[in-house]
């Protein structure tokens, strides 16, 4: 039987002090038809850092992550406020293609295009009208290399992205997503398909990519949370519990919703 | 009776039917081609039918049927490419959707001589078109269209979801990522369909008879402008295939040969058909390694 927690008992810091926050939701509800499946969200994230999104299955994690780019459109009903440099981008009349060429996304099953390495990097590009050769080969280059993918593949840009092993994949959904140069990175358990080498490599490239892009990253491992993100979410049910810097989530709980979750006696 | 046993004689049987299918159809070919192909020659592909007798070759009604064939597919793959999109990803799930696949159903489940009739009575009767290659070909485009839009319909929707977020994701529009990423990977079994069905079109008589005709024209091969009257890509003049030839041979040819000639022109039929099947599986294959640039 599942412990019931106090949805008014939350913790959740702004963080809005001494940094600016690259996005931030205010009031964010979403309904799948009459399913509530995420209340009164208000969460700022840091520009430059890696912000972690925890919780059980069902708890709301993805709902949320795709309400940022608006890939829940047409799927659930979003309210509440977006706001992305001073726009709520989830009024009806912004511009999504747009909006998510600034806030890309990588998703939990590697989803290459059944095409070459460089066609999956290139093609969106060429879509949105870079057609000079040199800067889509700098772009294929630069982004392989941000996405710690360049030297495996080379010399093999033009062989098919299917043929890639699993954590090759998804290092290449991170490049095609990079490649577009956003400000916004959203994963959404990117890690969960790949063996715990894989796994690493993945780590390692998001750490060096939080220089250039702000990263959030939903996950359900916990060490992987403490070892990337600078602060991190809880979610329970649709509600955001706690949301504070990684370290003292993982030494000091604010509520007893999120020691008991760290702490594995969860439910 | 042990699980073991049971798989064992479970086993069996099926591999009996299989042979079974497999037996007859390698029986039915062998049949075919050993009864025509010797009287198959290069003559009696180019030449010309007797109109009278039935007799002579049939170069015509070959050029007829691949002519047939082209202005079908040329009418059926645009509107069946259109609507099977419009199914596979845009078509909300209502009553309005439902209808239409419950119409597509029916039509595909309409007898081809009942298809052949109705061009009949509309286009060569009503309109006043007459026996034409292009009122054959109207007719075959009803007969076509259900089994098109279902084709490719179940090649887009066999294009994993993940593939379209991923498209959307990267802030292309829904018909950039349908047209650039979902249409690519489904294309080889969207042609393996369509060389398919030019193989049920090569083939189909019922429809022909009331709206292509029966009669083939001797046609002047050098006139290759389509609004000569003795052009042989005229659309408006009458065009005999060889299934319609094949039909007729039997039913009121005179020829003194007409069995050898009807089980010359079934081989090469039936020849042409096979054709249409290898190149299906061919073409799909070759397509697959292309799009997805794997070797
Ligand atoms: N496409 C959808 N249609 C209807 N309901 C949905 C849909 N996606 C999610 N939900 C519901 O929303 C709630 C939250 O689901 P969500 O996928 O956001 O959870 P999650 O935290 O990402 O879980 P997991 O860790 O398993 O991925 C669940 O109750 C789920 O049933
Ligand atoms: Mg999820």
């Amino acid at each position: 039987m599942l412990k019931q927690y106090s949805f008014e008992k939350t913790a959740v810091q702004t963080f809005a002090g001494n940094v600016s926050l690259a996005m931030r939701t205010e009031n964010l509800q979403v309904f799948y038809g009459a399913n509530h499946a995420m209340h009164d969200a208000d969460l700022g994230f840091p520009k430059n850092q890696i912000t972690a999104l925890i919780g059980a299955s069902g708890s709301g994690k993805s709902t949320y992550l795709r309400s940022l780019n608006r890939m829940n459109d047409g799927i659930a009903t979003v309210t509440g406020k977006i706001w992305y440099h001073d726009v709520d981008i989830n009024e009806p009349n912004v511009n999504i293609y747009e909006i998510r060429r600034h806030i890309g996304m990588v998703f939990q099953r590697p989803n290459p295009f059944a095409k070459s390495i460089r066609e999956n990097i290139v093609y969106a590009l060429k879509a949105n009208g870079i057609k000079g050769k040199a800067e889509l080969e700098e772009r294929v280059e630069t982004s392989l290399k941000g996405a710690a993918l360049w030297d495996e593949v080379k010399d093999s840009l033009d062989k098919s992205a299917l043929a890639l092993s699993g954590g090759q994949q998804q290092r290449l959904c991170i490049a095609r997503s990079i490649a577009m140069e956003p400000d916004v990175l959203l994963l959404d358990e990117p890690c969960s398909a790949l063996d715990p080498i894989s796994t690493v490599k993945v780590e390692e490239t998001l750490l060096q990519l939080q220089k250039k892009y702000s990263i959030i990253i939903v996950t359900h491992n916990m060490q992987q949370a403490a070892r990337v993100s600078s602060q991190c979410a809880f979610f329970h049910l649709g509600h955001v519990m706690e949301y504070t810097p990684t370290a003292t989530m993982f030494s000091n709980p604010q509520i007893p919703a999120t020691q008991d979750y760290i702490s594995g006696s969860f439910g | 009776m042990g699980a073991k046993r049971t798989d064992f004689i479970a086993t069996v049987i099926i591999n009996l039917i299989v042979a079974a299918v497999v037996g007859i159809l390698i029986f039915l070919l062998a049949y075919i081609l050993i009864a025509g192909l010797p009287h198959v020659s290069w003559s009696f592909l180019t030449g010309t039918t007797d109109a009278f007798s039935g007799a002579g070759g049939i170069g015509v009604q070959l050029f007829n049927s691949f002519y047939l064939l082209v202005l079908t597919m040329l009418i059926s793959i645009p509107i069946s490419l259109g609507a099977g999109i419009y199914l596979a990803e845009y078509a909300k799930d209502n009553w309005r959707t439902s209808l239409i696949r419950s119409a597509i159903e029916v039509l595909s489940s309409l007898p081809s001589v009942v298809v052949g009739l109705f061009g009949f009575l509309l286009f060569v009767v009503k309109f006043k078109i007459g026996f034409s290659v292009i009122s054959g070909a109207i007719a075959l485009t009803f007969f076509n269209l259900p089994l098109l839009t279902r084709n490719i319909e179940e090649s887009l929707s066999a294009v994993p979801r993940n593939q379209r977020e991923a498209g959307l994701s990267l802030g292309l529009s829904k018909w950039k990522t349908e047209i650039g990423i979902i249409l690519p990977v489904a294309l080889p079994g969207i042609v393996t369909g369509i060389v398919l069905s030019a193989g049920r079109v090569f083939g189909e008589a019922a429809a022909l008879i009331y709206t292509a005709g029966q009669s083939a024209p001797v046609t002047n091969f050098a006139d290759w402008n389509p609004m000569d009257a003795a052009s042989p890509l005229n659309p408006f003049r009458p065009a005999e295939t060889l299934a319609v030839h094949i039909w007729k041979v039997n039913t009121e040819g005179l020829a003194s040969n007409a069995s050898q000639l009807s089980a010359a022109a079934s081989a090469v039929l039936i020849i042409a058909v096979l054709l249409f099947n290898l190149g299906a599986r061919v073409l799909g294959n070759f397509l697959y390694r292309r799009v997805t640039a794997s070797k």
